[in-house]
């Protein structure tokens, strides 16, 4: 036992390295695992009993309700209003046109189709991931959607006499696309002036400073439905009589100044997290105010923000349904009147309506957090690759 | 998008010349009628699968914009809630209101309305399933009815019953679809709404001819298009949109016989179509207007059977939505 001795103090020494053994077998089974994640301890039995109780009882009905006894095909609400029918498709696939349309006119319909296929392809290009160290194209996408589409959207789909196309009047337009129009118009106005409100709350100039300070603060005090309320029917209190503005841009321009107060203060959280040293560092090389905040700060404040930014969109999306309260057919508002049409009404069209809307707003969103999720893993990962 | 929202806006602003003007001027130089309608109620205002506004109340607007620019589609309907449908009229934001609206005396008096007639005479009324063999509301004694609570409905029930010392028992609910279902599971004997709502109602029923809308009509919902207090012109007009389909009924012109009609000799007829006399100009408008409104959109009973009565999924009997000339409460002044 020369090896080992009793040191001073009374502890027990060792003069050897303990042998380095190979990790422990994985000796679990994956039905172990399984216990041990579910009923590891009796808390977890308990919830774990309780929420497939509440799945094996609802799961049934639920699947019966939107499969098995849905009526998938009929020419009216007969149907759907036979006794133990589940939800009404067919009520749906009929109105779909009307839910993705509105009342925008059926032979001018090919123009909101051509505006939202090219939207989406530019937004692909924009969004599409893009390879370490290729030469980058896009700039070249997003000048073409933040700059070019937008007036190409505006001529198909408001029209334009001298293209031939008839002018169609925004108090038709309706449904998913004019749902998708708002949030556009949101998104694309608040990302550039949220940084801009966001950069000048933090200025050292007093004037822009305070103005940017007030008007963030004074739009975010203020609920939404409010400033619609206030756009859409006490305005032409103030208006003379032969002023007119038109019925959706109010609330647009109020939808997109509300998004960019709430992108400014998650922006200038990003701002803030960036350490003063790169703003010095930026500073001793030479850069000026301009090329400092574009290469240096604004990357890294906006990759630190990117889930705050994503969280605003997906909330501006959902709250674009509160343009109805004005008086414009938002897609959950079609949904809601076209319940209504007694051709269709019965027991289940609500549901079966409401189902689809959830179904709807819920993929989009899901969508959005997806994607975000996704970009901050490869940035994530490249940033790991610097580093190493 | 910030570009197409500045054109946008831009192009929102299409200021027209004039300033203060009457309504009518403001109206014809806009070249539409801005009406605010329901943003869906079967029969009164809803849009159909093409995203076309259809009902009663839509009707009557498209009425008055036939009347002043031979067009019925020159108008344009802005959907507005129950609350916001005063603002919208008070601000000028439409010029006319024709959205399923109450004549009372606070709305003239203390909101600066005017309603310009009665359209659809509208009051509480009963449901009962057909088995019950029930042909009036006072053969309700001891019966269980499905209420929504918290509205003039409840109160106008408790007196109905009170006053004919009839028991009950009301059965309330939060909605009128949960009222709806309860009434269809059998919870209770039958149902009460405004009469209009419970033929809507009837309609969402698994079997809707199995239910019968008692005759009985136990409060006053006079519903009538309103415009804003002092522009007597524009009131004019719009009241007398209403007659004119009033008494295009009662002299049996319609849209069907109107070309017919134009030879007839009767006096009233010729007056009524514009060969006599020379009432449109006086509204501001051209002398044909009436000829204008039956072409276009059809008299009164036209525009109530396409809509709520036969010609529709509603089957809403005419009542006392009838001529007086036939029992019912429709009686519209001479055009001379």
């Amino acid at each position: 036992m020369a090896s080992n001795s009793i040191a001073p103090g009374g502890t027990y020494l060792s003069h050897k390295n303990a042998p380095v053994l190979p990790p422990p077998k994985q000796k679990d089974a994956w039905w172990e695992r399984l216990r041990r994640s579910f009923f590891g301890t009796p808390l977890s039995a308990f919830l774990t009993l309780l929420s497939s109780g509440l799945i094996l009882w609802l799961t049934p009905d639920l699947l019966r309700f939107v499969l098995f006894d849905a009526v998938w095909n009929a020419p009216d609400g007969e149907a759907c209003r036979v006794p133990g029918a589940g939800a009404c498709w067919a009520f749906v696939w009929h109105k779909l046109p009307y839910f993705i349309f509105g009342s925008y006119p059926e032979h001018e319909r090919w123009r909101v189709v051509v505006t939202l296929v090219l939207g989406a392809l530019l937004l692909a290009w924009l969004l599409w991931p893009q390879k370490m160290g290729k030469h980058p194209d896009k700039p070249f996408a997003a000048a073409l959607l933040f700059l070019v589409y937008p007036l190409v959207a505006l001529v198909l789909l408001l029209g334009a006499p001298i293209f031939g196309l008839p002018m169609v009047d925004t108090d038709l337009w309706g449904g998913i696309f004019l749902s998708l129009v708002v949030a556009g118009v949101g998104i694309v106005v608040s990302m550039p002036l949220g940084i801009i409100l966001a950069l000048g709350r933090r200025s050292s100039l007093p004037v822009i400073a305070l103005a940017s300070t007030s008007f963030i603060e004074f739009v975010r005090g203020v609920p939404m439905i409010t400033v619609l309320f206030m756009a859409n029917f006490m305005l032409p209190l103030f208006l003379p009589e032969t002023v007119h503005i038109d019925r959706l841009s109010r609330p647009l321009v109020g939808v997109a100044l509300f998004a960019s107060a709430y992108m400014a203060e998650v922006v200038r959280g990003g701002l803030q997290a960036v350490p003063k040293g790169q703003y010095e560092g930026s500073a001793a090389l030479g850069f000026t105010t301009w090329q400092s905040l574009r290469l240096v700060i604004l990357p890294q404040a906006i990759v630190h923000v990117i889930p705050g930014i994503v969280n605003t969109f997906i909330g501006l999306f959902k709250d674009t349904t509160l343009v109805a309260i004005v008086g414009i057919f938002d897609f959950l508002r079609t949904v809601e009147t076209a319940r209504l049409d007694p051709v269709w009404a019965g027991p289940t069209i609500s549901a079966t309506g409401y189902l689809f809307a959830a179904l709807f707003y819920g993929t989009i969103c899901f969508g959005m957090s997806r994607y975000s999720i996704g970009i901050e893993r490869r940035l994530a990962e490249r940033k790991k690759g610097r580093v190493a | 998008m910030l570009k197409s929202l500045i054109v946008a806006v831009l192009i929102g602003f299409s200021l027209m010349a004039g300033a203060s003007a009457g309504t009518l001027d403001v109206v014809k130089g806009r070249g539409f009628l801005n009406c605010g309608s329901n943003p869906g109620l079967a029969g009164f205002g809803l849009p159909d699968d093409k995203g076309e506004w259809h009902g009663f109340d839509i009707d009557f607007c498209r009425a008055v914009a036939a009347a002043i620019f031979d067009d019925p589609t020159k108008v344009k309907f802005l959907p507005l809630s129950s609350k916001d449908r005063f603002t919208a009229l008070q601000s000028g934001e439409i010029d006319l209101l024709s959205r399923n609206t109450s004549w009372t005396l606070s709305r003239e008096v203390g909101q600066g309305f005017l309603f310009t007639g009665i359209t659809y005479y509208d009051g509480q009324g009963f449901m009962v399933h057909r088995k019950l063999n029930v042909s009036s509301a006072l053969e309700l004694s001891g019966a269980s009815i499905c209420v929504q609570q918290g509205t003039t409905t409840e109160l106008n029930l408790a007196d109905f019953f009170r006053s004919n010392n009839l028991p009950y028992e009301p059965v309330t609910f939060a909605t009128g679809d949960e009222a709806l279902k309860a009434y269809e599971t059998g919870r209770c004997d039958a149902l009460t709404t405004d009469a209009s709502g419970l033929y809507a109602q009837r309609a969402k029923l698994t079997n809707p001819a199995d239910h019968v809308v008692l005759p009985e009509i136990i409060s006053k919902e006079p519903l009538g298009p309103l415009v804003r207090q002092g522009d007597d012109q524009w009131f004019n007009l719009v009241r007398w949109v209403n007659f004119a389909m009033v008494n295009a009924e009662e002299d049996g012109v319609n849209s069907k016989n109107l070309e017919e009609k134009t030879k007839s000799e009767s006096p009233e007829i010729k007056r009524l179509l514009g060969f006599e006399g020379n009432f449109g100009e006086g509204l501001g408008l051209t002398r044909d207007w009436i000829y204008r409104i039956i072409k276009h959109v059809g008299n009164y009973g036209e525009v109530f059977d396409r809509n709520l009565g036969d010609g529709s999924k509603l089957k809403i009997k005419r009542g006392i939505n009838s001529l007086w000339t036939k029992g019912g409460l429709h009686y519209a002044p001479p055009v001379r």
